[in-house]
């Protein structure tokens, strides 16, 4: 913590509830930080990077990092071996219809990360609409902006993506037009 | 927690079930009183320490709310349909309640909440109807939770609230950009924007620190204690009288009654899912408004076969719940809008509801971002915007910093069809019969929320917007609803009402039911200073009855 908010924080609440609420803070904002890769749990490497492949197009790479470099798929990964495990039946029957559906339009290819970027993008059309999708794209997202502690948003590359500066406290003025406001 | 050890076997002064937003009030005040009290909560008791900064946990994962998985709750629209598993209300399922992760708006109702029937008229299709207190009878609780609990505000800059005994205890929180570009345009177009009351310091306060602005509000515990939950505010003191015991992961299955017809305590399954039947004089109901009249139907007997305290048949009928629909704009320069709390600017200009419009409703509009990182991305964008691919990305580099929303809170009719009911065949975890929830919009409402999306962007476009876009208002959209009111109706009249005007039960004199179960009409959302008002008024007027010997 900053001196100056230490400060500041001691002279709104006194010097004997500091550590206190430095501890809860703190606690607040652990899960922030990233942990090195983790192995694969519930997702083997194959289908890790056919979903990769995918969720590389939901978030892609151009101007910048994307899903792949946030660890995605090591988000997905986690989620299917915890929280949403659930899940993993609607990813096997939804991987194989899109494999399906792959197959159905370039019957020459062997996966989706070998299909050409043009190709996985119009593949993702002929999907878009389907419930894995929605699926996919949350979990993409989840794993792009959620905390790092659960295997994405690596380096916090989402979070400077959309301008999210986490910090355990501002002071105003937060925005242009509340500081312009003041002046 | 540091409260009183009880035995169960010992009869209590007063067994309050639920220790959220109302069972937190009802506690302090029956035990200052010098009452004796066992509170049981179903959920945890958390503290500080447990509270992170973690979207994907308290979003996206049941968090601080109550878990599908182990209470499952069935919907349907309508009588005619089968209930089919869906989370399609949502509470908080811990000590401190739904006050915990609430956003912590906390206006009052209006004077004309409470005689909109005589006012406006009768509704066809609905179940419109006075209540049987005036805003003069609950104005002094609304001014004892205020200054108890800890809310920032303006007092006297909203023209349309009612009078008001005592400004708020704290000054406003400070504006955000939302908020000015709100208030500008409002007061271009002749409205009248008020800093919007907050139960969260704006300096410290009692023993509490003043918020720090981290922008972890809604759905989030506050680990800074500045958020004015029963948590940390109520129930400490509570304990600190030594009568008052706060009993977590203790999930009530039924209210015992006596041979006479009184409540005798509650049985509940402990953490162990133990049966335990803690004794008492007198029972506080203060469960939500959808499992305190599931827990009525659950409590059926020889004597009350329809379930505890229906003889009118209306335990669980009425359920209004939270709708509105958000409009957003695009601004040219950055907001930041994640910052500080949700809100910081509302109007009531729409508020009243008024015949000439054609249809009963208004709304409450406040200028905020609910919006954390992934659900902004998954749910704040236009919709006629990618929803992939690399346009998707640019566009998110820009919108989630320069974008805010207006929310309006549309009123809720109340329909005899709407409820809470037990579930013929699904079951939680303990073997009880799950949550049954049935709601279809009164057309009422659909063109309430409508009309109010008209003003939604006519205020965005006023304040300058480079692009406005609206979310949905289908019934999809407004789940799960969090705000559940009217299924055990306040009246004066047994059978059209389940309590009475003091928040007792008319079929069993030593039952007081005091939260969002009482209301009438849904006002226009923002029950929390409502809920706890009522409850702040039920206690006083427990109290009172009890020293006259009629509880005990």
């Amino acid at each position: 913590m900053p001196s100056t908010r230490r400060l500041w924080l001691s002279q709104c609440i006194g010097i004997a509830a500091l550590a206190e609420v430095a501890a809860a803070q703190q606690h607040a904002n652990e899960a922030a930080r990233s942990p090195d890769p983790p192995p694969f749990q519930t997702l083997d490497p194959a289908m890790a990077r056919e979903i990769d492949a995918i969720t590389s197009q939901i978030v892609p790479s151009t101007d910048g990092p994307g899903a792949r470099e946030a660890g995605v798929v090591y988000f997905i990964d986690r989620a299917l071996s915890t929280f949403d495990a659930d899940l993993r039946e609607s990813y096997r029957a939804g991987m194989a219809s899109v494999q399906q559906k792959r197959r159905q339009m370039f019957p020459a290819s062997s996966s989706i990360a070998a299909l050409a970027s043009e190709q996985q993008i119009q593949l993702i059309h002929a999907i878009e609409t389907s419930e894995f999708f929605d699926l996919l794209r949350t979990h993409t997202i989840y794993g792009l902006l959620g905390n790092p502690s659960y295997g994405g948003n690596r380096d916090r590359v989402g979070w400077k993506l959309i301008g999210f500066d986490p910090h355990p406290a501002y002071q105003p003025p937060f925005g242009y037009y509340d500081a312009k406001a003041k002046q | 927690m540091s409260g009183a050890t009880l035995k169960p076997s010992d009869p209590v002064d007063f067994v309050v079930i639920g220790a959220g937003a109302a069972g937190g009030v009802m506690a302090k005040e029956l035990s200052t009183a010098g009452f004796s009290v066992v509170v049981l909560e179903q959920g945890p008791y958390l503290g500080v320490k447990d509270y992170s900064h973690d979207e994907i946990k308290y979003t996206y994962t049941p968090g601080l709310t109550n878990d599908p998985k182990v209470q499952p709750i069935t919907y349907r629209r309508n009588e005619s349909e089968v209930a089919k598993p869906l989370k399609a209300i949502q509470y908080g399922r811990q000590v401190g309640g739904g006050s915990v992760h609430f956003t912590a708006n906390y206006w009052r109702f209006h004077e004309s909440d409470f005689h909109e029937r005589s006012q406006f008229g009768a509704v066809s299709g609905a179940g419109l109807a006075d209540w049987p207190i005036t805003y003069a009878d609950l104005e002094p609780y609304y001014t004892k939770a205020e200054y108890d609990l800890g809310i920032s505000g303006l007092g006297g800059a909203n023209p349309f609230e009612g009078p008001r005994s005592k400004p708020y205890p704290l000054p406003p929180m400070p504006v955000k950009s939302s908020g000015v570009l709100f208030e500008r345009a409002a007061k271009k177009l002749g409205l009248h924007p008020f800093p919007a009351p907050m139960a969260i310091l704006s300096h410290p306060y009692q023993d509490r620190p003043a918020c720090v602005h981290c922008g972890f509000c809604e759905y989030f515990g506050c680990e800074m204690r500045a958020k004015s939950s029963t948590l940390v505010s109520v129930i400490p003191v509570a304990e600190k009288t030594g009568r008052c015991e706060i009993r977590p992961n203790s999930y009530v299955r039924k209210i015992e009654t006596d041979a006479h017809g009184r409540a005798t305590g509650a049985v509940y399954f402990d953490a162990n899912r133990r049966e335990v039947f803690q004794r008492a004089k007198a029972v506080a109901l203060c469960a939500n408004g959808a499992e305190t009249a599931r827990l009525l139907l659950l409590s059926k007997s020889k004597r009350f076969p329809h379930g505890l305290a229906n003889s009118s048949g209306l335990v669980g009928k009425y359920l209004m719940w939270d709708n509105g629909g958000e409009a957003l704009g695009l601004f040219e320069h950055p907001l930041n809008e994640y910052k500080s709390v949700v809100v910081t600017r509302v109007i009531h200009d729409y508020y009243r509801a008024d015949p000439r419009r054609g249809f009963y409703g208004g709304a409450g509009i406040d200028a905020r971002f609910d919006y954390y990182p992934a659900s902004f991305a998954l749910r704040g964008m236009p919709p006629n915007a990618p929803r992939w691919g690399a346009e998707y990305k640019q566009m998110l580099g820009q919108y989630f910093t320069h974008s805010m929303a207006l929310l309006a809170h549309t009123s809720s009719l109340p329909q005899a069809g709407n409820s809470i009911s037990l579930d013929p065949h699904a079951k939680d975890a303990w073997g009880l019969p799950a949550m049954r929830v049935t709601f279809d919009f009164h057309p009422d409402d659909i063109a309430t929320m409508k009309w109010a999306l008209t003003k939604q962007l006519e205020i965005l476009e006023a304040a300058g917007a480079a692009k406005t876009w609206t979310t949905g208002i289908t019934l999809q959209d407004m789940l799960p609803s969090v705000h559940l009111m009217g299924t055990c109706r306040m009246g004066n009249d047994p059978k059209q009402s389940v309590v009475d005007r003091n928040s007792r039960a008319h079929d069993v004199p030593n039952l007081v039911i005091a939260d969002g179960s009482n209301f009438v009409t849904s006002g226009r959302q923002q029950p929390t200073a409502t809920i706890q008002a009522l409850s702040y008024r039920a206690a006083d007027l427990a109290i009172q009855a009890a020293k006259r010997g009629e509880l005990g």
